[in-house]
C-alpha cells in the first residue's frame, strides 16, 4: 500500500492543515497556570519555613545520620552520611520488593492455572486461598505473620539447628556464609556467569546444560571458600552467618500471598480470554495439558495478562513501605527517622516519593517492552 | 467549544483553590482558644501515668494535667480540652502546623528541636534518662554487657540517635529493630523477638508494671545513658501564650512548695493573712492582668487539677500503679529539681 501511492503522492502532496491557534493558546494558558501555581506553592511552603526558623534545603545528606540500620547488603555505619542511609534504605526496600515479585508471579501463575482445572477441587481451593486473602487489608496480614512468626519460633538462646549450618530462631535464620575477600572472589564470581552462559548458548542441548551448570555453580560456591563463618549462639541468641530476619520474612510473605492472590485473577482473566478453539485445536493435535498451556494457551493469554501485570509490580514495590510497621529497616522507615532527628519533612518525603517514582518508572519502562513484544500486532 | 469551555473551568477551579490557601499565622493563640472554646492539646497515643484515655474517653495522666491546668487558667474549666493523640514521627509536625495549641507529650527538650524546629519548650515536667530493660541474667548489671543484643527501639523519638552513640561510643556490637508504633516495639520485645528494649525509664517502668504477664523476670538496667528532661512545647513567636505556658506550670510547683493543694485552698483563701499565698488564691495583688488573664488563675489550676506534687502521686507515684519514686522532680527544698521562680 505504501509502496504504491509514494511515487503519485510525491507529485501532489495534500497540503498541511493550518496550526490550531486557539488549542495551541489554551494549552499555553493552562500550563502557564499550573506552573505559575507550583513556583506560588514552593515559594509560600519556602517563606513560611523560614519565617518558623525550620532549616529547609537538602544539606543535611552530607550530614551523620547517627541511627543503625541493623540489616541489609550495603555496608552502613550509623557515622555514615544520611545520604548512605537512604541507600541503604532503598537497598533494603529492593531487596524485599523484588523477592516478593519473582514469587508472587510464580504463585500468581500457579493459582490462575489451577483456577480452569478440570479437578473441582483444585478449583475450589484456588478460588478460596484467593478470595481470603484479596479481602483482607495487607497490613493486617504483614501484622499476622509476624506475630505468628515471633510468637511460634523457638527462642533465641534455644535455636533449632542443622547440624552447624543453618539456625532458626526469633531471631531469623542465621545461615553460614563464606569468608571470601574481593580477589578470592573472582574465580567463583566468573565461573557463575560463564558456565550458565556456555550452557544456555549450547541450544540443542539445553535440557542437559542447564541443570549441570546450576550443580557446577553451586558446587564452586561450596567448596571453593576455605573459611566459613558459621553462627553461633552467644550471650544474647545467635549471631554470625548470613541473617534472614523474621522482619523481612513476614513483609516477603505477606507480599507474596497478597500479591500472588491478585496476580491469580490477572493470570486467570487472560487464560480465559484466549479462545475456545486454541484449546480444541491443542485437543485435535494430541497435546496433553501441560504442553497445551505451556506452548499455546499461556503464550497467546500474555497480551492480556501483561498490562495489569505492570500496575500489580508496581503495586508491590509500594507495598513494601508497610515494612514500617513490623521494623523492618527500608528507605521509608529510614527517611521518617530522619525526619524526626532534623525535622525537615518536606525534603525527606519528597526523597521517599522520589524514591518509589524513580522504582515504578523502570518497572513500567522494562514491562512496556516486554508488552511490545507480547501484544497484538495490527497489520 | 465544549472542549474550550471545560479547560476554562478547569483553570478558573485551579486559581480558586489557590486563593483558597494562605500562609500560616503563628500568634494569637489565645484568642483563637478563647474563640474555639477549648485548649487542643497534643498528647501520648496511650501511656499509662502521662495520657491514657479510660474505656469511658476520659484522659489521665501527668501531661493531660498540665492540659487541664492550661484550660482552667485560660478559660476557667480545666474540662475545657480538646486531646489529640500523636505518634512519636507526627508530634512534632503537628505542633509546628497549629493542629495543636500545645505538645505536652513527653518529648524530650534538646537544643536542636528548641532552635531548628520553630518550637519553644515552656519548662520540665519529668527528669528522665534512658534505660534498659531485659530479662534477668545473673551477672547482668551493666548496660556495655548487652553488647550483641537485639534491641527493640521506638521510631521518631531521640532514644535511636542516644542508642547508636552510645553504642558506636563504646565500641559495642548491636542489632537494631525499629517499628513506629510503640504497641508493635513493645510486642515484640514481649515475645522474645528482641532480648533488650529500650526507651525513656518511665516508659520502661509502665510496661513492667502494666504489661510483662511475669514482671520479675526482668530487670530495668539502673544506669541510664541520657538525660531526658520531658516537657510541653509551643510553637516560637506568640510570646503571650509562651508567658501564660510557662507560668501555669510554674505555678503547680510554686502551689507545692507554698504548701497549697486542692484540699487545702479554699480554708486558705478564707483565712490566710500571708501576702504569698494571699496573691496566689486571688485575694491579692492581681498578678493574672500581666498576661492578660484575671487573678484568680492560679487559683483556679490548683483547685481544679491539684498542685504538681498532687498530680505527681495520682499518675505516676505513690497512689499510681506505676509506683515511680519523686526522685528529681521532688521540690527542690526537698533535694530534687522542681523550683518555680517567685510569684511576685
Amino acid at each position: 500500500m505504501a509502496t504504491v501511492e509514494s511515487a503519485s503522492s510525491a507529485a501532489l502532496a495534500p497540503p498541511r492543515p493550518p496550526l490550531n491557534l486557539r488549542s495551541i493558546g489554551l494549552q499555553a494558558l493552562a500550563l502557564a497556570l499550573v506552573v505559575a501555581l507550583g513556583a506560588w506553592l514552593v515559594n509560600n511552603a519556602t517563606i513560611n519555613l523560614r519565617a518558623q526558623n525550620i532549616a529547609s534545603g537538602f544539606g543535611f545528606l552530607g550530614d551523620t545520620a547517627g541511627f543503625a540500620i541493623s540489616e541489609g547488603l550495603l555496608p552502613y555505619e550509623p557515622s555514615d552520611s544520611y545520604a548512605r542511609a537512604f541507600a541503604a534504605g532503598v537497598a533494603n526496600t529492593l531487596r524485599a520488593a523484588l523477592p516478593a515479585v519473582v514469587l508472587a508471579t510464580v504463585l500468581g501463575f500457579a493459582l490462575g492455572i489451577a483456577q480452569t482445572s478440570r479437578h473441582a477441587l483444585v478449583r475450589l481451593l484456588s478460588r478460596g486461598f484467593v478470595d481470603l486473602v484479596r479481602n483482607v487489608p495487607l497490613l493486617v496480614q504483614v501484622l499476622l505473620w509476624y506475630f505468628a512468626l515471633t510468637e511460634l519460633l523457638p527462642g533465641t538462646d534455644t535455636p533449632l539447628r542443622l547440624s552447624d549450618v543453618a539456625f532458626l530462631s526469633k531471631g531469623g535464620l542465621n545461615i553460614a556464609m563464606p569468608e571470601l575477600t574481593a580477589s578470592q572472589a573472582i574465580v567463583p564470581l566468573a565461573l557463575t556467569i560463564l558456565v550458565p552462559w556456555l550452557a544456555w548458548v549450547a541450544a540443542p542441548w539445553r535440557r542437559i546444560t542447564l541443570p549441570v551448570a546450576l550443580l557446577v555453580v553451586v558446587g564452586v560456591w561450596l567448596l571453593w571458600p576455605d573459611s566459613w563463618q558459621h553462627p553461633e549462639v552467644g550471650n544474647f541468641g545467635v549471631s554470625g552467618g548470613a541473617t534472614l530476619t523474621p522482619e523481612w520474612l513476614a513483609l516477603v510473605i505477606a507480599l507474596t500471598q497478597y500479591s500472588g492472590a491478585y496476580c491469580a485473577e490477572i493470570v486467570r482473566a487472560g487464560l480465559q480470554a484466549v479462545p475456545r478453539g486454541q484449546w480444541e485445536a491443542t485437543h485435535a493435535l494430541g497435546l496433553t495439558r501441560p504442553q497445551a498451556l505451556r506452548r499455546v494457551i499461556v503464550p497467546q493469554s500474555l497480551r492480556v495478562i501483561v498490562p495489569p501485570y505492570t500496575s500489580l509490580v508496581m503495586n508491590t514495590i509500594k507495598n513494601s513501605s508497610l515494612a514500617v510497621a513490623i521494623g523492618y529497616p527500608d528507605i521509608v522507615s529510614a527517611a521518617t527517622t530522619a525526619l524526626n532527628q532534623n525535622g525537615q519533612a518536606i525534603e525527606c518525603i519528597s526523597i521517599i516519593a522520589a524514591v518509589y517514582l524513580l522504582l515504578n518508572l523502570l518497572t513500567t519502562l522494562v514491562m512496556g517492552v516486554v508488552n511490545a513484544r507480547v501484544q497484538l500486532k495490527e497489520r | 467549544m465544549n472542549a474550550a469551555f471545560r479547560l476554562a473551568a478547569v483553570c478558573a477551579s485551579a486559581a480558586a483553590v489557590a486563593g483558597l490557601t494562605g500562609p500560616v499565622h503563628a500568634g494569637k493563640v489565645v484568642d483563637s482558644i478563647k474563640q474555639k472554646g477549648a485548649v487542643t492539646c497534643g498528647v501520648h497515643t496511650g501511656r499509662a501515668g502521662f495520657a491514657l484515655a479510660d474505656s469511658s474517653g476520659k484522659w489521665s495522666g501527668l501531661d493531660v494535667d498540665y492540659c487541664r491546668a492550661l484550660a482552667a487558667a485560660v478559660l476557667g474549666d480545666a474540662g475545657k480540652v480538646k486531646y489529640v493523640p500523636l505518634s512519636g514521627p507526627t508530634r512534632i509536625t503537628a505542633l509546628q502546623s497549629g493542629e495543636v495549641d500545645v505538645l505536652a507529650r513527653n518529648t524530650t527538650w534538646t537544643y536542636t528541636r528548641d532552635t531548628s524546629l520553630g518550637l519553644v519548650w515552656v519548662g520540665i515536667n519529668f527528669y528522665d534518662g534512658q534505660a534498659f530493660i531485659t530479662k534477668k541474667k545473673p551477672g547482668l548489671a551493666k548496660v556495655a554487657q548487652l553488647a550483641g543484643a537485639t534491641i527493640c527501639v521506638d521510631s521518631g523519638s531521640t532514644t535511636e540517635k542516644n542508642l547508636a552513640e552510645y553504642f558506636t561510643g563504646h565500641k559495642l556490637q548491636y542489632k537494631s529493630v525499629v517499628f513506629d508504633q510503640i504497641e508493635a516495639s513493645q510486642q515484640a520485645f514481649i515475645s522474645g523477638r528482641c532480648q533488650v528494649y529500650t526507651g525513656d525509664n518511665s516508659n520502661l517502668a509502665v510496661l513492667k508494671a502494666t504489661l510483662l504477664k511475669n514482671p520479675d523476670d526482668y530487670v530495668i538496667l539502673p544506669e541510664q545513658i541520657s538525660k531526658e528532661p520531658l516537657g510541653p512545647a509551643i510553637h516560637r513567636g506568640d510570646d503571650d501564650w509562651f508567658a501564660i505556658a510557662k507560668w501555669t506550670l510554674f505555678a503547680m510547683i510554686e502551689a507545692e512548695e507554698l504548701g497549697i493543694s486542692s484540699s487545702n485552698i479554699d480554708s486558705l483563701k478564707a483565712s490566710s493573712s500571708d501576702p504569698t499565698i494571699k496573691r496566689f488564691v486571688g485575694t491579692g495583688d492581681d498578678l493574672g492582668k500581666f498576661m492578660g488573664l484575671d487573678k484568680e488563675w492560679s487559683y483556679r489550676i490548683v483547685k481544679q487539677v491539684g498542685n504538681y506534687g498532687e498530680s505527681f502521686d495520682r499518675n505516676v507515684g505513690a497512689d499510681s500503679k506505676v509506683k515511680l519514686p519523686r526522685g528529681l522532680m521532688n521540690l527542690w527544698t526537698k533535694g530534687g529539681l522542681m523550683i518555680s521562680p517567685p510569684l511576685r
